[in-house]
């Protein structure tokens, strides 16, 4: 019950967050840029025009009232009207999200496969050369800036060997629609398309890599110190004279409380993925969310940066509070004290 | 965490300091990437070049013994380019980091140590600021502003002070609770007095630790940033926006945008070697 009520509180400090979010994307988007109308519009439309579309846009309103259609629109899950595409934004966002959720997704998994291993690897053989390779690897790729990484395995992989796609997400042409999840990997095995997970996979393959390398170094690295932290507990030393097995220790008592701190900090990452999903999806010509937003940005789409910056927040604090009830299923300790160790 | 010596004894900090071969890497290259960006003038072989200057004959010139990084597609040399790059890069984390640290030092200090509303209301603007990339914040109002170099930093700086306010604000839960925080209190010490004189000087080490890292990563946004299109207008160079223009080129002119690609790795990873062998040094562990 203890865990329930923790979750509660997160999730009622979850929503104040998501509203100081709103508020911080609605000074951005309408105080700060003086007249949005005539931004859109350009300097050679006519003063009516402007009025008109300020009318329409309700630009008109004091400004509480402005914030007030702004977030109930957000309440109803409505983003507003696309200059650019003509479209409205939950559309555009609907059809391009699944892209940007597949990519970070399948980024997470790759870190998380070679990150967690190569902490406890690490930690296992502290200060000898399997430490010392990590911690390098750990430090090169959270300097590597992330379009560097993806440059450097588009012209690897793509061009010198010739093995992998370099961009999109499927071979053009391919006849595939994604309706149920609108992830390809999902759909393709929810449909028995298997040929269209293996096209998919191997499109995703490069730019997940890129955008993992600097998280995976960053799970070895938080693996690492929180396993040697819990190697030093009484009860590691105490299993150790009882003459529990080396792997039964490493793995049961060692691993399980050690991967709370990598847990909780892969939510936190999810915000400079969503970053570097930016970059990353422009480089491998990804048709993600990101895409669409870089393409706002440089057309200055408001509705369209609101969303966009907007759903990358929702996306955020979703992803961890699943994460506390994730931390709390692996350690009990959480669970029934109701709060991080 | 640190205690009260780490910063007295200099003598002796050096020596630790300067058996530790990372970190002294790491110092030489702050420090010779900082000298380089400032006599850029100076020490270029062809300081014309970092304008807006053409010279077709000589486009697309791999690496030489006349030009060290190759020439770019209208023929100026990369290095000197290179190296007046740094400065924005180097001015950009400088910026950011001045308005970022202090502000967000000051923040911890009165969360941590006053808590109540203060602390709710500090700390949740924190966690707003947690979830918006720093990225995605720069772009964002360099859109609705122009696409500067000064409104970039402000929109960096503007989320980037809540992650040494999350640090100092730790911290300072742990130090009020020692005796002599309680001693200072029980003598009459004003407020101002107890966290700038007593509970300040025991966060500094942790707050250069972790605003040397930042320095590096601050520079990665920034480059990240001009890569996008939003960075310093040309024909200023830019390190991201060279690796941009020069990954038209690739394969065939890899030069052209892996050398300042590996240039800006080459500045991070700098200060991240640095700040890797200050917490070494001043032993505080948990500061990233």
């Amino acid at each position: 019950m203890e865990f329930l009520a923790f979750l509660a509180r997160r999730l009622a400090w979850s929503l104040l967050v998501l509203v100081g979010l709103s508020v911080v994307i609605f000074v951005i988007a309408r105080v700060v840029p003086g007249d949005p109308a005539r931004m859109a519009l350009g300097p050679r439309a006519s003063a009516e025009q402007v009025t008109e579309l300020q009318e329409k846009l309700g630009l008109n309103l004091p400004l509480y009232q402005q914030y007030g259609l702004f977030i109930g629109g957000l309440a109803r899950g409505e983003l507003g009207q696309s200059l650019l595409t003509e479209r409205s934004v939950n559309e555009d966002i609907r059809t391009t999200f699944p892209a940007t959720l597949e990519l970070v997704l399948t980024t997470v998994f790759i870190a998380f496969l070679f990150g967690v291993p190569l902490g406890v690897a690490a930690a296992r053989w502290k200060d000898s050369w399997p430490d010392n390779l990590v911690r390098a690897f750990a430090i090169v790729a959270a300097v590597m800036p992330t379009f560097f990484i993806a440059l450097l395995l588009q012209v690897l992989a793509g061009y010198v060997l010739q093995i992998l796609p370099t961009t999109g997400r499927l071979p053009t042409g391919t006849d595939f629609e994604a309706n149920i999840t609108g992830l390809l990997i999902v759909d393709g095995l929810l449909k028995g398309q298997f040929n269209i997970v293996f096209e998919a996979m191997r499109h995703l393959l490069l730019p997940a890599l890129a955008l993992s390398l600097a998280t995976m170094g960053q799970m070895a690295r938080i693996t690492r110190a929180s396993m040697i932290d819990v190697s030093r507990q009484d009860y590691m030393e105490a299993a150790r004279a009882f003459g529990v097995p080396d792997r039964i220790r490493l793995f049961k008592y060692q691993l399980r409380p050690a991967f709370v701190p990598p847990l909780t900090i892969m939510g936190l990452e999810f915000a400079s993925l969503i970053g570097g999903a930016f970059v990353v999806e422009l480089i491998f010509s990804w048709p993600g969310m990101a895409a669409y937003g870089i393409r706002a940005i440089t057309q200055k789409d408001l509705n369209a940066i609101m969303g966009v910056v907007m759903v990358s927040g929702v996306f955020f604090v979703l992803v961890n509070l699943l994460i506390d009830v994730l931390v709390g299923l692996v350690d009990p300790r959480i669970r029934i004290r109701g709060r991080r160790a | 965490m640190s205690d009260l010596t780490a910063l007295s004894n200099s003598y002796q900090n050096w020596y630790r300091f300067s058996r530790n071969p990372t970190a002294v890497i790491g110092l030489i290259i702050v420090v010779v990437s900082i000298l380089a960006a400032i006599l850029a003038p100076h020490i270029t072989p062809y300081p014309d070049h970092a304008g807006a200057f053409v010279d077709f004959r000589n486009r697309h010139q791999p690496p030489s013994w006349d030009h060290w990084f190759g020439t770019d597609n209208v023929g100026r040399d990369i290095l000197t380019r290179v190296i007046f790059g740094l400065r924005v890069s180097l001015l950009l984390a400088f910026v950011v980091l001045i308005i970022a640290v202090p502000f967000g030092t000051i923040m911890g200090l009165l969360a941590g140590y006053f808590g109540g509303w203060t602390e709710i209301v500090i700390m949740r603007l924190t966690d707003i600021a947690l979830a918006l990339p720093p990225l995605i914040m720069a772009l964002a109002v360099a859109a609705v502003l122009e696409p500067s170099l000064m409104n970039a930093m402000l929109a960096i700086a503007s989320l980037w002070w809540t992650w040494h306010t999350r640090l100092v604000y730790s911290m300072v839960r742990q130090i009020r609770a020692l005796e002599y925080v309680e001693a200072a209190e029980t003598l009459g010490a004003s407020k101002f007095h107890i966290l700038f004189r007593e509970i300040l000087p025991n966060c500094v080490s942790a707050i250069a630790v972790k605003t040397s890292l930042d320095a590096g990563f601050v520079i990665l946004v920034g480059a990240s940033l001009s890569f996008l299109g939003l960075g310093i207008q040309p024909p200023t160079p830019d390190l991201g926006t060279m690796v941009a223009d020069g990954a038209q080129g690739l394969p065939d002119y890899w030069w052209e945008s892996m050398l300042p690609g590996v240039s800006i790795l080459f500045v991070a990873l700098g200060f991240n070697l640095l700040g890797d062998g200050l917490r070494d040094l001043f032993d505080v562990e948990d500061v990233r």
